[in-house]
Parts: C-alpha cells; structure tokens; sequence
C-alpha cells in the first residue's frame, strides 16, 4: 500500500495506462463477434464466420468450450435457434468476465487497497426457479433481434419489445430485465430503421443483448441475501443511472462494522421505473421517500445500520427500518481516512463486465485541465481522462467546479480502451477556505434556485399524470 | 461497416445514444412519442376534461390522423393539420428537440432554423394526405401503459444492469 502522507493522491495512476496482457486480443474477439451481430444471424455472411468462430475459439479452455463451438457453427450455418444464441451470450459474457478481473486487478494495484475476499465462484445461476413465461416471451424477442442484427431492424421487431416489458415490470423479481429491456429497446426504436444507422454503437448493444440474454435463464437475476450487518454507515457519493424510463441512485459508502471487523466498501441503491417526462430534480422527488440515505448523504451524515441485509457482492437491501440518522460525517474525510483501508466485496460471476467497474477513489493534487478534448487529471505526470458526462445534471457540481477542484472523490471506471475517473465530488478553496460540492447534494431536496425550479416542474408533471391517470386508466 | 477500426463511440458500452427528455408542462398535451414510425401523442381536449384527442403524422409521408379516444374523427382535421396535431408538434419539439423530431420523421428543413414552425411549414408544403386513424387505439394504449409507470413502487434490489446507462449533460 502507498502511504496517505507520501503526497500527489494515493493512485498510482502510472499502472492506469499501462497494457493490460491479453487484454487486445479478448476484445479483438469481443469485436469481431459484435459485427457479426450487427449484420444479423439469419443468413451471415461468409466474412462473419471468422467473427463467430473467434469467440467461440476465445473460450476454447473453458467449461463452456463445446456449448459455443456448437454454437458458433450453427449461427455460421445460420442455422442458431434460442439456446445457440443463449450460449453465444455466455461465451461473449465469459471474455468480457475476464477482461473485467484483469482491469479489476489492475484498479486494485493502482488504488492500493487491501483485496477482499474473491471467490463467489460456483454461484451459478439456480436450477430450481421456474421457467416463466415472459422468460421465455424476452429470449424469443431477443433471438429475433438475433437474426436481423442491428442493420436489419425495423419498427415492428423493435415493438415486440413493449409486451414483454409491460409483463416483467410488475414482478419485483424481474426488474433487472425490465429496466434493461426498456431502457434497449428505446434505443432500438429511436435508431430505426437499422439499414439507415450511419454508425452502430456495437459494443454497447452487443453488451446489452447478451445481459439480456443470460437474464432469461431462470434464476440468473437473483442477488440473494446472504448475511445482516451492524455499524456506521460513512457515505461517499452518489452513482446516478437513468434513461427514459427508470432511475436508479447508488450510494457508495464505507461501512464500519459494529463487531470491530475490517472496514468494507457497500453500495446502497434505490430505483424506479418513471415516465420519460419526469427528469432532472425529479429523479430525486421519485426515490427520495424509499431511501432514507439520501437525505444523509444531503446533509453529510453518517448512519447507523442494524442488521440490514445485505449481498454477497455488498448490495445493502436498505430498508429504512435497520438504518437511523447518525453523527455529521464528512465525506472527505472518509475518504482520506476510511476508505484506504476499506475492502472491496467481490463480483458476482455473471456481472463481471467492465461497464461493472465503479471503484471508490479519492486523489488529489492534480492539475485539472478543461478544454476541447475534454477534462483532465494531471497525478504525477500521468493525464487521467474525467468521464464528466456522468455528473447528473440535478446537482451543484459541475465539469467547470472539477477543473477548478484540489481534491476529488470519484468512481474509477473503464471504458473504450482507457481508465476514466467519474467525479462523485470535489474540494476546493475558495478564498483561503475549502469548499466542497457533491453531486448528491441535492438528493435529500435544496433551497437551490435551479434546484428548486427543477422539483416544481417535476411535482407539476406527475400531478398532471397522475391526474390523467385517475381519470383514463381505470375506465 | 463493423469493419476495420471501430470509433471510440463504437467501441463504448457506455455510448450515449439517446438525450434525456426536456422537461416540459405537460397539462395540454401529456404525451408524446417518437415510435412505430410515427410522431404520436395524446392532445387534452380544452372542452371536455374526460376527453383526449389521438394525433399522429407518419415519418417521411406525413400522413396525419387525430380521432377522440373514442374514436370519433376530429372535426378539425379535415384537409389539413388540426390544432390538436399543431399542439402535438410543439411539445414534441420541447421534449426531444427540433432536430431529432425532425430527423425521425424525415423531414426536410432545408436551411430554415429547426423548430416547430418549420417543422410544421415544411411538412404541410408537401401536401399530405390524410391517414387512417386506425393506430388511434395503439397510441392511447401506449399512453395508459406510459402512466402506469408512476404506478410501480421504487425498490432497493439493486439493478447492475443500470451501470449501462449513466447520466448525460447532453441536452436534446
Ligand atoms: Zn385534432
């Protein structure tokens, strides 16, 4: 571990930039697999075998070697049904797997912290579950989708997407599909007809068809409980995902346990699925009631946990009664303090991804640079890009208040080829005093005036839905 | 295509592809969408507070309809846009930009600003017909599927799939 005194943050930012073994040639397959996707499984073209091929090939060392070679020969044949197009999933997932633990890895040197424990191994999805219907429903949505590839799509394959989302949103167990589905196929339908896509975001919906996918295997989604824990609760930001229709805040927090044992890493999340009009300020009015976090987080305090349930992969199940208001914490100062030593927990074996990666970290002094290539944090010569597009627009913090920042808590994250560091908050000194702004600031309410303004339109426009509703939904 | 080197953009889980809605007051006209090839939405009728009107025009033909959700014809859609459909474009405009309402329905600006007016000026120049308004029952049922969101409670289980779709500054 990098000692806290020894100046310029505690990253070893140099070990972000350097090659990662094996790293191209899993994503060469990855990619190669991904644009024989995009062309469509119906009737590939010869040039696309290699692509299909390849991936199978990729994980040729592995359990799932002879699945995907079958696989990938019937889809070359275009001959795949569901359970090939199933297999290519788990085939292309597994790659993506290993290429997170790799980045992990590295993330881990480079932050210095202690490893948590790393085996969830052999947790598989369950066989007990039951084969559902709307399971069933989602992979032949997804297998038609299969075969037109991203080139072929039109509006009435994208459409088949509306009556699987609306049986799967009412099971609180299928939410993970739902909010994927939804959020894909919006992306899907505001992109047809596929044959006029000047550029295909390839990974991305590749990525996003085989979660997908791997979700319709019954049992693969749950995240069971797997212990409670006790102790103070020290937040460090909040993590924001949306797209029209859900919402999801994930707080990132430090938990010190009541027994005296070693601090670790926690998450809590709250979501919901909205109408496409509620944005901005409103995000925080939707999940504002259920998480009691929030308002903590707003007003830098920590909180007391008793017995909450939590997952294997340190997934608090927050329910408001196993948590109490606790003493002011400062976020930096966890930070600086707390999170050094803080443990990470392990991720769940289908969920290894690098998109997954969100790892706590706090660095200061940078040299933060604005300008048109974007924004930059400049730590002992090494230039880490700031993925500033992710800071919600409902919040006092700012791409300009980083460059101007000293300190910075955030989420190191890996994307496109490169680490970036996604701003949770940031310190700076403001007249001889230190100010901070966190990008959470408004998640318990504001007196903010832009703040302000954005709640108002969003209690206007639910008041006008749910209004609509009561009149029209019911008849 | 797919070829070659790809794009950062290309090569990005995390590639943003569609803006987040504008926020908009939503008493007029409720809902709007860009789907199934139309420009659809749900008009509330100034009159009658029961009553909602169901209007769309179709990318690249223009082909417009507007019917109660009752189905009774509009009687101001004869031969041309009626206020209902006039109203629809607006707001579409606020909540996802001149630009991409335009560009989902084909439309031509030419060189004039990307608004509502312009919108609405070039497609009404090109004379369109009048459609059938047989997707009426579509739209009004796409629009009570769409409240039925506020009705869904919020939940703690976490959603690792949410990780895919980070926030964006970009504006529509
Ligand atoms: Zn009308």
């Amino acid at each position: 571990m990098v000692p806290a005194d020894e100046g310029g943050g505690l990253m070893r930012t140099d070990l972000l930039t350097e090659p990662v073994d094996g790293l191209d040639e899993a994503l060469a397959a990855v990619d190669a697999f991904d644009g024989a996707l995009a062309s469509g499984l119906l009737r590939p073209q010869p040039d696309r075998a290699a692509g299909l091929l390849g991936l199978a090939d990729a994980v040729a060392g592995t359990p799932l070697a002879a699945k995907a070679a079958e696989a990938a020969e019937k889809a070359v044949a275009g001959a795949a049904g569901e359970d090939h197009f199933v297999a290519l999933a788990a085939a292309r997932t597994a790659l993506l797997g290993a290429v997170h633990d790799a980045l992990g890895a590295r993330a881990e040197e480079a932050t210095g912290r202690p490893r948590g424990e790393r085996s969830t191994q052999g947790d598989g999805p369950r066989e007990a579950a039951q084969e559902v219907n709307v399971l069933v429903a989602a992979r032949s949505w997804l297998s038609d989708l299969a075969r037109c590839g991203w080139q072929g799509m039109d509006h009435e394959v994208v459409a088949g997407a509306a009556p699987v989302v609306s049986a799967l949103l009412p099971e609180p167990g299928l939410r993970r599909l739902a909010a994927l589905l939804d959020g894909f196929a919006a992306e899907l339908a505001a992109s047809c007809p596929g044959a006029s896509l000047q550029q295909v975001p390839e990974r991305r919906w590749a990525d996003l068809w085989a979660r997908a996918m791997l979700l319709t295997v019954p049992g693969a989604a749950e995240m069971p409980e797997t212990a409670t824990v006790s102790g103070r609760l020290l937040p460090l930001g909040v993590d924001v995902h949306e797209h029209p229709t859900a919402v999801q805040a994930q707080i990132h927090a430090v938990l010190e346990p009541a027994d005296g044992s070693a601090a670790r890493l926690v998450r809590a999340s709250v979501s919901a699925p909205k109408p496409d009009t509620v944005v901005g300020a409103g995000l925080w009015q939707l999940l504002r009631p259920h998480l009691s976090l929030l308002e903590a987080l707003g007003e830098g305090r920590a909180m007391e946990l008793t017995d909450m349930p939590v997952t294997a992969e340190g997934d608090l199940l927050w329910s408001d009664g196993h948590a109490r208001q606790g003493e002011p914490a400062d976020p930096f100062a966890t930070a600086r303090v707390a999170l050094p030593t803080a443990t990470e927990a392990p991720t769940a074996p289908l969920d290894r991804h690098p998109a997954r990666l969100a790892v706590p970290v706090f660095v200061e002094g940078y040299a933060a640079q604005l300008d048109e290539g974007g924004l930059t944090l400049t730590l002992a010569g090494q230039a880490l890009h700031v993925d500033a597009d992710r800071i919600p627009t409902a919040s006092p913090l700012t791409p300009e208040a980083v460059a101007k920042s000293g300190a910075c808590i955030g989420l190191l994250r890996w994307d496109a080829g490169r680490f970036t560091l996604q701003p949770l908050a940031v310190e700076s000194t403001v007249r001889k005093k230190t100010v901070a702004l966190h990008a959470g600031a408004w998640a318990g309410g504001t007196t903010d005036k832009a703040g302000v303004k954005g709640e108002k339109a969003a209690t206007d426009a639910v008041k006008v839905l749910r209004e609509r509703a009561g009149r029209l939904l019911r008849k | 295509m797919g070829d070659g080197a790809l794009s950062g953009w290309e090569r990005s889980s995390t590639a943003r592809v569609i803006a987040p809605a504008r926020p908009r007051k939503l008493a007029k006209v409720p809902f709007v969408e860009l789907a199934d090839g139309r420009l659809q939405g749900v008009v509330s009728s100034g009159s009658d507070i029961g009553r909602v009107y169901v209007s769309s025009v179709t990318a690249g033909e223009f082909a417009y309809a507007c019917s109660t959700n009752n189905n009774r014809p509009c009687g101001g859609a004869r031969g041309s846009y009626c206020n209902h459909i006039a109203a629809m474009v607006k707001e579409a405009v606020l909540q996802y930009g001149a630009e991409r309402v335009a560009r989902y329905l084909k439309c031509d600006l030419a060189d004039a600003e990307p608004d509502a007016a312009s919108l609405t000026r070039a497609m009404l120049a090109t004379r369109p017909p009048a459609g059938d308004s047989k997707a009426a029952a579509t739209v009004f049922s796409r629009f009570l599927r769409h409240l039925a969101y506020l009705e869904f409670d919020p939940a703690t289980a976490p959603l690792p799939e949410m990780q895919w779709f980070p926030p964006t500054r970009a504006v529509a």
